[in-house]
């Protein structure tokens, strides 16, 4: 870690130079062949972009992530999820919801319906590539505004520090303590279940983690030379906070965002399960629920959407850690 | 410092901490009972049948619905000062009295399922980390990230399918033999066939949790120094990862069991409605059902005061583990 830090420090000042001479070139037209003393300059941080440079190390992260077997075959699985998602419309136009053939078909029964019908004759293989549509939307949806709640929320308290920090962290614990899964009942019992709705509920339980990780990095990363230096060049709060300490507060940020996905779906699909659902919306929850009463008969319209979760939040997690290998070998692996 | 003072200052340090969270929990509790469509006068409206503008309007005046929110929040406070959480007109009795009979069943519940977590968490994380790198290694953290990836409710009915309908060994809902007049040993013994299933559905996620940190824990203590100098002098190799490392590891996961008790509580509430299991989760989802917010956030507010105390508790425990934590503070 430290000294791949060192390295993007190297690679930095090797790239500022190139601006600092053409500015330096062009006052003094006249052939110069005194020594160049490109460190007397200050180069023109305005000028010399910052996140140019600080992408460039990722290289070695991408190589990293990209041998690990696990990861890829995390990637491709959920890119066969998203694909289906995307194309459940085109596949099957028809609404999922409606009953298409003589109920509980089997599996491998008739060709047409190769995951077979459910009690009400509806194709589950329709149903389960819509579904899909309906977990990522809400585990990706809820992520981001989780993501920025809490970015926004644990690097003010982690930047600014003292009273503030105090009183965000007092009501990060208050969410920290309440269980999470029993108020986002509440709250979606409360609100009546939309997609909406779970969405944004499931956003609610899920910020204060990321906001205590972001303040500990915050915390960390203030103290650190380039922030004083950020700082005496006179740069405002909010540049210093969004371009000098968050992206080197991302990393951790990163893997907590894929695992945050994949507990989002378990949320989504166990709410769906209990009936607090989208009730218009086919989702891999509420299949799963209607395939529970007549589990002893046909046990595969309870297993055959699980399987779906099980193998989405697999991949989920698998990116994770791979993400988590690669981004940060010694952050550590508690959850 | 002695031990006694060590835990008298955690005690005294926690208390501080636990006061204004609790007092914030309660105000954003009564925030969200007053953002849930219809109050009590309205429930019992609808209860009776029939009420007319004016009835309703005494009912409201009667339960101090008409006051301003501040008064309202006050009332509130002193309600639960004097351990009321209000009444429920569904079940015709006082909130805190439902709750009370379906905690121990819930308690039971997370405990069995705790201690499967830890001890075969522990068995697995031990595992790994002493054959890391090997096939064992892999499989294993494979097993356990699928584990961590499986949603407890589906498990849990994929577990009723084999044990219950396939095999037949074990029931598929309840906590006990409904009818039986077992006393003793058998009365415990056919609550505990009750229990496996539940518990292990309950358990499997945090298993996987435990095993993953045992074995990050593991391979952290086994680099230092006094591992070296235990294996030097000639410890076996069962009694150096039982007693030199496995101990040292312990105390990440201890921390992790107290931050996870109110997950576990959440997990419950899928749990115990797939095997319809008399409990707090059970309940809260009738609640739901009915729409009986008064039971739904007394049971929000009373499982936040459990994380609150188990909290505390794993504070205390750790001050009584490892004699440095408490007292630097």
């Amino acid at each position: 870690m430290n000294s791949h830090k060192l390295g993007t420090y190297a690679a930095e000042t090797i790239d500022l130079a190139p601006p600092a001479r053409a500015e330096s070139a062009r006052p003094a037209t006249q052939p110069t062949a005194q020594p160049r003393w490109t460190h007397i300059h200050a180069p023109d941080v305005r000028a010399s972009a910052v996140h140019g440079t600080a992408w460039r190390g990722l290289r070695r992260e991408f190589k990293v992530f990209l041998s690990n077997p696990n990861a890829l075959f995390g990637v491709a699985f959920l890119l066969v999820v998203a694909l289906s998602a995307l194309l459940a419309p085109l596949i099957y136009p028809g609404d999922p919801m409606e009953m298409v053939a003589r109920p509980f078909l089997w599996p491998g029964q008739d060709v047409a319906y190769p995951l077979g019908t459910d009690s009400m004759g509806r194709d589950v293989l329709a149903g389960i590539l819509h579904g899909a549509r309906i977990s990522l939307t809400v585990g990706i949806a809820a992520t981001l505004l989780g993501l920025s709640a809490g970015i926004l929320i644990g690097a003010t308290a982690g930047y600014f520090g003292g009273l503030v920090d105090d009183i965000l962290v007092k009501f990060v614990e208050i969410f920290q303590t309440i269980p999470s899964f029993v108020l986002l009942v509440v709250l979606v019992a409360i609100a009546q279940p939309t997609t909406g709705t779970v969405t944004v509920a499931i956003a609610i339980v899920s910020w204060p983690t990321v906001a205590r990780l972001t303040r500990a990095e915050f915390r960390a990363i203030r103290e650190k030379d380039y922030v004083l230096a950020a700082r005496s060049l006179g740069f405002g709060h909010a540049r210093i906070i969004f371009r000098e300490i968050l992206p080197n507060a991302l990393p951790p940020l990163i893997v907590t965002s894929s695992v945050m996905v994949a507990s989002a779906i378990l949320m989504e699909s166990a709410l769906s399960f209990m009936g607090l659902g989208d009730p218009n919306r086919v989702s891999w929850g509420s299949m799963i629920g209607a395939g529970r009463d007549v589990i002893r008969t046909a046990w595969y319209l309870t297993a055959l959407p699980g399987l779906a979760i099980v193998f989405t939040v697999l991949a989920l997690n698998l990116i994770g850690d791979g993400l988590n290998d690669a981004l940060n070998p010694r952050f550590s692996e508690e959850r | 410092m002695s031990a006694y003072g060590r835990l008298g200052r955690t005690i005294r340090k926690t208390i501080l901490q636990a006061v204004p969270t609790m007092l914030g929990i309660v105000v954003l509790n009564f925030f969200l009972l007053k953002l849930a469509p219809g109050d009590a006068a309205d429930v019992m409206a609808a209860e009776s049948g029939s009420a007319t503008v004016e009835t309703m309007a005494a009912l409201r005046e009667r339960f101090g619905l008409d006051n301003p929110i501040l008064v309202q929040l006050a009332n509130y406070l002193n309600n639960l000062a004097h351990f009321s959480l209000g009444f429920s007109p569904r079940y015709g009795m006082p909130v805190a009295d439902l709750i009370g009979q379906r905690l121990p069943g819930t308690l039971m519940l997370m405990l069995a399922a705790l201690a499967i977590a830890i001890i075969v968490g522990l068995l697995l994380g031990s595992l790994m980390a002493t054959f890391s790198g090997r096939v064992a290694d892999r499989l294993i953290s494979i097993v356990s990230l699928l584990f961590y990836s499986i949603p407890g409710f589906w498990i849990g009915l994929m577990l009723i399918l084999l044990f219950s309908v396939k095999l037949g060994w074990l029931p598929s809902g309840g906590d006990s033999t409904i009818g039986s007049r077992l006393t003793g040993l058998p009365a415990v013994l056919d609550r505990a066939r009750y229990m496996v299933l539940p518990a292990t559905s309950l358990a499997l996620f945090y298993l996987a949790i435990y095993a993953r940190l045992t074995r990050a824990a593991m391979l952290e203590v086994k680099s230092q120094d006094f591992v070296r100098t235990a294996r030097a002098k000639g410890v076996a190799p069962f009694f150096l990862i039982t007693r030199h490392i496995l101990r040292n590891a312990l105390i990440p996961i201890t921390t992790m069991a107290g931050m996870h008790f109110g997950g576990m509580l959440g997990g419950a509430v899928v749990v115990e409605t797939v095997y319809s299991w008399p409990g707090l989760g059970r309940l809260a989802f009738e609640a739901v059902m009915a729409r009986d917010f008064s039971v739904l956030l007394g049971i929000l507010l009373l499982s936040s005061f459990m994380v609150i105390v188990a909290n505390a508790a794993v504070d205390l425990l750790q001050a009584w583990i490892d004699p440095r934590i408490g007292a630097s503070r």
